[in-house]
């Protein structure tokens, strides 16, 4: 009799006031990058690892009231360094990893022994395969597909009628691949390229873009929009007013897609814009934002569940329940089938939003939000079966 | 006898002041002041930048607006809607409840997960209490004894004690909590969730849930069906509760937890109040710029008002 009393005595006082400790990485795989033209825009080196800071701040004031101890290790693989060592490291320091690094990478951290059971968000990459072919059931993806980001492109295209379309392409593999994602979404939505052109210029453009752009940009003829697939934004800035026919400018330049920018501020965003400003001392971008929503995400699934289980966490988030607040006006989730979250895009230029995809009247009979990126239907993915 | 009647009407309210609903205008620093019998804006009043949460003195003699990007709460004379003078609100201010003392003000500093309590009388800050993030709906209980504020990230009710202005009981809703009331004398606490779509009802004595409210507007994606501000009709029998883009207002049967109506309003409907008699609502549609005007009896909208750039708040004040 006495012993149960005390056991529970023990249960309560536990209870109570147990710390649940929540420990989370971040890792970031620097890349080589090619040179660009202009020097206008650095990346932060920070980059994704402060939305991961600004999230952990607002896990760690929801946490004290709840007596969840939340912390974060940052690890940094610089070029010359072996990612899967410093990947083993952030894996042994928690369960939960948010991971800036190239498609290949993160494919090798995901299949590393010890990534097996931890859970992998990738906040770097748009790389379709890894949610196709190559995806893995460790790994959950924030930052939107490249498709995602397209197919919002493309719904504003038919939504505005710019049906005659052409494209500049820049040799570098993102652009590349930024380029064949394109193809498909103007495929998926009924719209056809007329016309694609190779960015083949050694020249510095900062002098002759003037000279060189309207040339190469006459033989196009009448069109209605131009995109441009420069994900380095090396050459895309200097195509804008410098074309030979007076037509918007959309994709890598001009009118833009991607999960967020400096230029959102309603469904509270501003909140979170000034939050994250005050605390880096630049503008939130949208690996910040990816970083950002995986460690919330993980927050969220820790209040609901009471558990920083691994297999707990991804099956909550996962399920019918979880929604995360994500200031972009509508619950975001996760896709069961390849493990995408699920959220309105932006399309914005650098004043202001345009526009906010899925537009008005594009259906679904899921949530209109999966019109955005490959559905269900279409997915090559079967590690979430 | 219909036509005198009328007349008798048109006379007796013509020379007096009619009654007025005030409507803070979030993006164009300014109130409109609604005459509810012409329903027409008779007055625009300039105020600080981004004025969201309105409330009046008991009396009326003052009215305390959040001009929450001034960082600070104006206390304005409604007769002249000259400033009288500022309080110190902490910064950020969104949303305040005015304390059944008639004296102090709660204040939720959104950006800084804080609620601010401010003396009117002395215009001092009597206390500043940690709560979560982007803390925005603020109730206080009717016998004074506990203020709320919900944090629209932390997604929780914070219960302040009054008493020792601190907390004594944090309780979790569903995602993006936004407005919070005490009905039926205080037993209840209703929490609307903007991102989770639902009402959370909370028994005060032992801040436990025991019932959540759904909504469902036909056509409309649930995702779009967001319960925002929400205001009780006379005797607390039911609640009128803005549902945010999905453009709708429910009626909701206060003792069923039902909702029996949809009634079809501006564009992101936001907040709301009621005249004196609780006949007409009038609640504030952000993205249209307008105020519609509901029946409450018949539950049907019948007009708009224009007023200014991202109507928030609304405040009833009588005249006679």
């Amino acid at each position: 009799m006495r012993l149960s009393w005390l056991c529970l005595a023990l249960a309560l006082w536990s209870g109570a006031s147990a710390a649940q400790d929540v420990p989370v990485a971040w890792l970031n795989v620097e890349r080589e990058l090619p040179p660009t033209l202009s020097n206008l825009d650095p990346i932060p080196e920070d980059l994704g690892a402060a939305g991961a800071l600004t999230a952990l701040n607002d896990n760690k004031t929801t946490g004290k009231f709840l007596g969840q101890k939340w912390s974060l290790t940052e690890h940094t693989a610089y070029l010359g360094d072996d990612p899967l060592e410093i990947a083993r490291n952030a894996l042994a320091d928690a369960p939960f990893v948010i991971v800036n690094a190239p498609a290949e990478t993160l494919l090798a951290i995901a299949d590393l022994p010890e990534a097996k059971d931890k859970l992998i968000f990738n906040a770097g990459t748009g790389a379709s395969d890894l949610r196709g072919d190559n995806c893995r059931a460790n790994v959950l993806h924030t930052l939107p597909s490249t498709a995602m980001r397209t197919d919002a492109l493309a719904q504003m295209f038919v939504k505005k009628r710019w049906t005659d379309l052409v494209m500049i392409a820049g040799g570098h593999e993102d652009d590349q691949t930024y380029a064949a994602a394109m193809e498909k979404s103007l495929a998926k939505f009924g719209l056809t390229l007329k016309a694609r052109k190779e960015w083949r210029f050694d020249a510095d453009m900062r002098r002759n873009a003037a000279q060189e752009v309207p040339l190469f940009t006459q033989d196009f003829g009448d069109y209605d929009a131009l995109i441009i697939a420069d994900e380095l934004h090396d050459f895309g800035r200097y195509v804008l007013y410098n074309t030979w026919e007076p037509r918007p400018v959309v994709g890598s330049e001009g009118l833009q897609a991607a999960a967020w920018g400096a230029v959102v501020e309603q469904w509270g965003a501003a909140q979170l814009q000034s939050r994250f400003e005050e605390a880096h001392e630049r503008d939130m971008r949208p690996k910040d934002y990816a970083a950002w929503a995986a460690m919330r995400s993980v927050g969220e699934a820790v209040t609901r569940t009471k558990s920083a289980d691994v297999a707990v966490i991804q099956k909550y988030l996962l399920g019918d329940t979880f929604e995360l607040a994500g200031f972009k006006g509508r619950p975001l989730t996760y896709r069961t089938w390849n493990g995408q979250l699920r959220q309105p895009i932006p399309l914005m230029h650098p004043r202001a939003l345009v526009a906010n995809a899925p537009l008005e009247g594009f259906l679904h009979q899921r949530t209109e939000l999966d019109t955005l990126g490959v559905d269900a239907a279409e997915t090559t993915c079967t590690a979430f079966n | 006898m219909l036509r005198t009647s009328l007349l008798a009407l048109t006379l007796a309210s013509a020379p007096a002041f009619a009654d007025e609903i005030w409507v803070s205008n979030e993006k164009d620093d300014t109130i409109s002041v609604i005459d509810i019998e012409t329903l027409e804006v008779v007055r625009t009043i300039d105020v600080g930048e981004r004025p969201r949460g309105i409330t009046f003195s008991k009396d009326y003699s003052v009215l305390y607006v959040c001009a929450s990007d001034s960082d600070t709460v104006q206390v304005i004379d409604p007769n002249t809607g000259k400033i009288l003078h500022e309080l110190p609100s902490g910064e950020d201010p969104e949303q305040f409840v005015l304390h059944p003392d008639d004296r102090h003000l709660y204040i939720a500093n959104e950006d800084d997960a804080i609620t601010t309590v401010v003396d009117t009388q002395t215009r001092k800050v009597v206390a500043q209490i940690d709560v979560g993030i982007e803390p925005e709906g603020m109730a206080v209980s009717p016998d004074g004894k506990i203020a709320i504020t919900t944090s629209e990230t932390t997604n929780m009710a914070h219960w302040i004690d009054t008493e020792k202005q601190e907390l004594f009981a944090n309780t979790l809703v569903d995602s993006r909590p936004r407005h919070a009331e005490f009905i039926k004398d205080g037993a209840e606490l209703w929490v609307s969730a903007e991102i989770g779509g639902t009402i959370s009802v909370f028994d005060v004595e032992t801040q436990t849930e025991k019932a959540k409210i759904d909504f469902e507007v036909d056509g409309v994606h649930p995702d779009r069906v967001q319960p925002v501000g929400f205001e009780l009709t006379a005797g607390d029998t039911h609640a009128f509760v803005a549902l945010g883009p999905s453009n709708h207002v429910a009626v909701v049967n206060a003792e069923t937890y039902e909702v029996e109506d949809y009634i079809l309003v501006g564009r992101r409907v936001w907040h709301m109040d009621f005249n004196t008699d609780r006949t007409l609502a009038f609640t504030t549609n952000g993205v249209s710029g307008d105020v519609t005007v509901i029946d409450v009896a018949k539950r049907k909208a019948i007009k708009s008002i224009k007023v200014g750039r991202f109507p928030w708040g609304a405040a009833y004040r009588p005249t006679n």
